[in-house]
């Protein structure tokens, strides 16, 4: 019975895994180059040239820093839990490289009289996924933050896990009111929709701006990088990692900023829709491969914007003192949100009852 | 309270108005601000490629003068160490012997000649008080060392390659800046 | 056995083995965290029912947020052997006897129920897609949708109002 059924999935779960490979791998590249991007970024904002020495313009300087992270002495403190120890970084990537599982990267190639779908799962429910993962990240800031048996690390455990569910919920809610627009949960279908229509951001720019905020707090990022705050806060809950465990953490976070870019330009700025060009003429005339080739160059361009944005806000604002992170997350933008569903709610209510 | 400075201003204690609570577009003005500074000049020099020009007085390492045949100018007359505020420098003279002309140029020559690094003050009073030119301050820095005793230069670091054998470290041992004072 | 069902066995052997290890832990922690392995269990049962939207909400609101809270309180707190206080032999024997005739009614009303002609449809049902779920929310169900709703609304009331006391 099961050879039946495996036999008929062979093509699709040969395709998914190198689909999923290849997302993974290049999840991890961007990540990699994230960290040279961010040095770049900072530097150039600060009138500085960056990272320059290895390779030409410092190319191969995430490359190095691997490699100082691999090399650099591995200590678990002795009174830690060691296993999890081990396992809060573990869980903190596993959760970043989760969430990208939903992500519409391209339409679809036609390879081998296939269509392959640039997308590794199509699920009904793509945002909640989306949610359910990030809510999982909470975990590898908890655990490894407790698991190192000190004060300072559990304390910053708490701050950046409160700091991380706080924000959720106005994120939650923001999202609830594209829903409410959309008609759909399934990243695809909303991509689509923005196809034919217009991008989700003309509809519901208070509620990109919601999402932008809450995902700066979720990925904790500077605004918001109450969590580590590297300099007065200990760097807060691997404050005891050393190595590659530490890496982790670092490099979770910079595949957090690219999921999140990912997944902001998929709800509101068209996913890998082509700005201004008619992708159905484009399928007729240079063929569907072209297209999809295409669609994630310019799903990427999206992408790398997003990022640099994040950099930008990053070597700009200052980090918030934790009661003004508190408040600016309870009591002004989950109001907002609250408000912009209830207007969102009306408006959808409106068109269909025969308003236009 | 008369201010200090023509600049001084008085903090704006004003509750904020809602324009300004919204923070929006001060956040905005400040990105405005970072994303010009991208495309400031920047003021670094590369290191090792470039180097900064030194000012035409800059004061460095001391260097021991040859003349042109490549003879050690120094007589140890030991003005210098009298010059010296700091007294870093030591000398033993000693008689030139019959058949050392092409090594020194006067019949008296320092037969040690040591400077401790570690109390000099680079003031350069010793290349002013030298009659014959043959000390003055060059364009390097004194470089790092594990131990005290590796800063107290002796003959060897101090005296500047033979002109004749070695033109090219002779060059760049005198520098751009040549002394300037009697012959 | 169909890729299902290794799956269900999988599953239910991993629920009810952190299960266990939930109640034989000592560090109340480690409790913790095996009750979400347990959590994350049942989301695997959900998705094999093919209600992916209840797998994934229990995900967010119960391993999510919930067990969050229940971590932020046992690593706030000092809990070792020492400061535990030493229960009472009776106490325990009367924990003992109350939970035996809970699984004892458990047990009783399971018996009674046919179970065996209600089959749990695999991979088929659609009850639990979101479309279905809502309407059968917002649309069947709404006066006691709105109603419970009220409930949390004045639950959360209560709760400002407790914590606003002092």
């Amino acid at each position: 019975m099961y050879l039946n059924l495996l036999a008929i999935d062979l093509f699709l779960l040969a395709e998914k895994a190198v689909l999923i490979l290849i997302v993974i791998s290049v999840s991890l590249l961007v990540a990699m180059y994230e960290t040279w991007g961010e040095r770049k970024v900072a530097a150039f904002m600060q009138d500085r040239r960056g990272p320059n020495r290895a390779g030409p313009g410092g190319l191969f300087q995430p490359l190095a820093d691997g490699l100082k992270l691999f090399a650099k002495e591995e200590i678990i403190p002795t009174s830690s839990n060691r296993l999890l120890f081990i396992l809060g970084p573990g869980l903190a990537m596993l959760t970043a490289m989760m969430t990208s599982a939903v992500v519409p990267w391209s339409s679809h190639f036609n390879m081998f009289g296939r269509h392959v779908s640039m997308q590794i799962a199509d699920v009904n429910i793509g945002i909640l996924y989306i949610f359910g993962v990030v809510s999982m990240g909470v975990y590898g800031v908890m655990i490894g933050g407790w698991a190192s048996n000190n004060k300072f690390s559990l304390l910053a455990a708490v701050r950046g896990a409160s700091q991380i569910i706080s924000y959720e919920l106005a994120m939650g809610l923001s999202i609830i009111s594209l829903l409410m627009v959309t008609g759909s949960l399934s990243l695809r279908t909303i991509v689509e929709q923005q196809h034919i229509g217009h991008y989700y951001i003309l509809l519901q720019p208070l509620g990109f701006l919601i999402f932008l905020v809450c995902s700066f707090a979720e990925c904790n990022r500077t605004p918001f990088d109450l969590s580590e705050a590297d300099n007065e806060l200990n760097m807060g809950f691997h404050l005891e990692y050393s190595s590659m465990k530490l890496g982790f953490y670092l490099f979770s976070e910079y595949v957090n900023v690219f999921i999140s870019s990912a997944v902001m330009a998929t709800l509101y700025f068209g996913g890998f829709d082509i700005p201004f060009v008619n992708s159905t003429w484009l399928a007729d005339h240079w063929g569907q491969n072209a297209l999809a080739g295409l669609q994630i160059v310019s799903f990427f361009v999206k992408i790398v914007a997003f990022i640099f944005f994040f950099m930008w806000v990053r070597w700009t604002i200052p980090r918030f003192r934790y009661d003004q992170l508190m408040n600016l997350g309870w009591k002004i933008m989950i109001p907002l949100a609250l408000i912009n569903m209830v207007v969102t709610g009306f408006i959808v209510l409106l068109h269909l009852y025969g308003w236009r | 309270m008369q201010s200090l400075t023509s600049r001084a201003k008085a903090v704006d204690r004003k509750p904020m108005t809602m324009w300004e609570k919204m923070y929006i577009p001060a956040i905005a003005k400040g990105m405005s601000i970072t994303f010009g500074h991208m495309f400031k000049k920047k003021p670094t020099v590369n290191y090792p490629e470039k180097t900064r020009p030194f000012s035409p007085v800059f004061r460095g390492l001391h260097v021991l003068n040859r003349d042109e045949e490549g003879r050690e100018r120094c007589t140890a007359c030991g003005l210098c160490a009298v010059a010296c505020p700091a007294e870093a420098i030591t000398m033993e003279g000693a008689e030139r012997l019959p058949g050392e002309e092409n090594v020194y140029r006067e019949e008296k020559y320092a037969a040690k000649y040591e400077i401790n690094m570690l109390r000099c003050i680079f003031c350069g009073l010793c290349e002013e008080a030298c009659p014959k030119d043959a000390i003055y301050l060059s364009e390097t820095f004194a470089p790092s060392n594990y131990t005290r005793k590796g800063f107290i230069y002796g003959k060897e670091e101090l005296l500047i390659p033979d002109p004749v054998t070695d033109p090219q470290g002779f060059a760049k041992a005198r520098g751009e800046h040549q002394p300037t004072t009697a012959k | 056995m169909g890729i299902t069902q290794v799956l269900f066995w999988f599953l239910s052997i991993m629920a009810i083995l952190s299960a266990i290890l939930v109640v034989i832990s000592k560090n109340p922690v480690h409790s913790v965290l095996w009750l979400i392995v347990v959590f994350v269990a049942i989301s695997g049962h959900y998705i094999l029912l093919n209600a992916q939207f209840l797998a994934i909400v229990n995900l967010i609101v119960y391993a999510g947020a919930i067990m969050v809270l229940f971590l932020f309180v046992f690593m706030l707190m000092n809990l070792n052997s020492e400061t535990e206080p030493q229960k009472n032999r009776w106490l325990k024997i009367a924990g003992v006897i109350a939970g035996g005739a809970l699984l004892l009614v458990m047990v009783a009303a399971l018996k009674r129920a046919d179970l065996k002609t209600q089959v749990a449809q695999m991979n088929t049902g659609d009850i639990g897609l979101i479309h279905n779920l809502g309407m059968a929310l917002f649309h069947d169900y709404v006066i006691p949708f709105e109603i419970s709703s009220v409930l949390f609304l004045s639950a959360m009331v209560g709760v400002v109002v407790i914590g606003k006391k002092d």
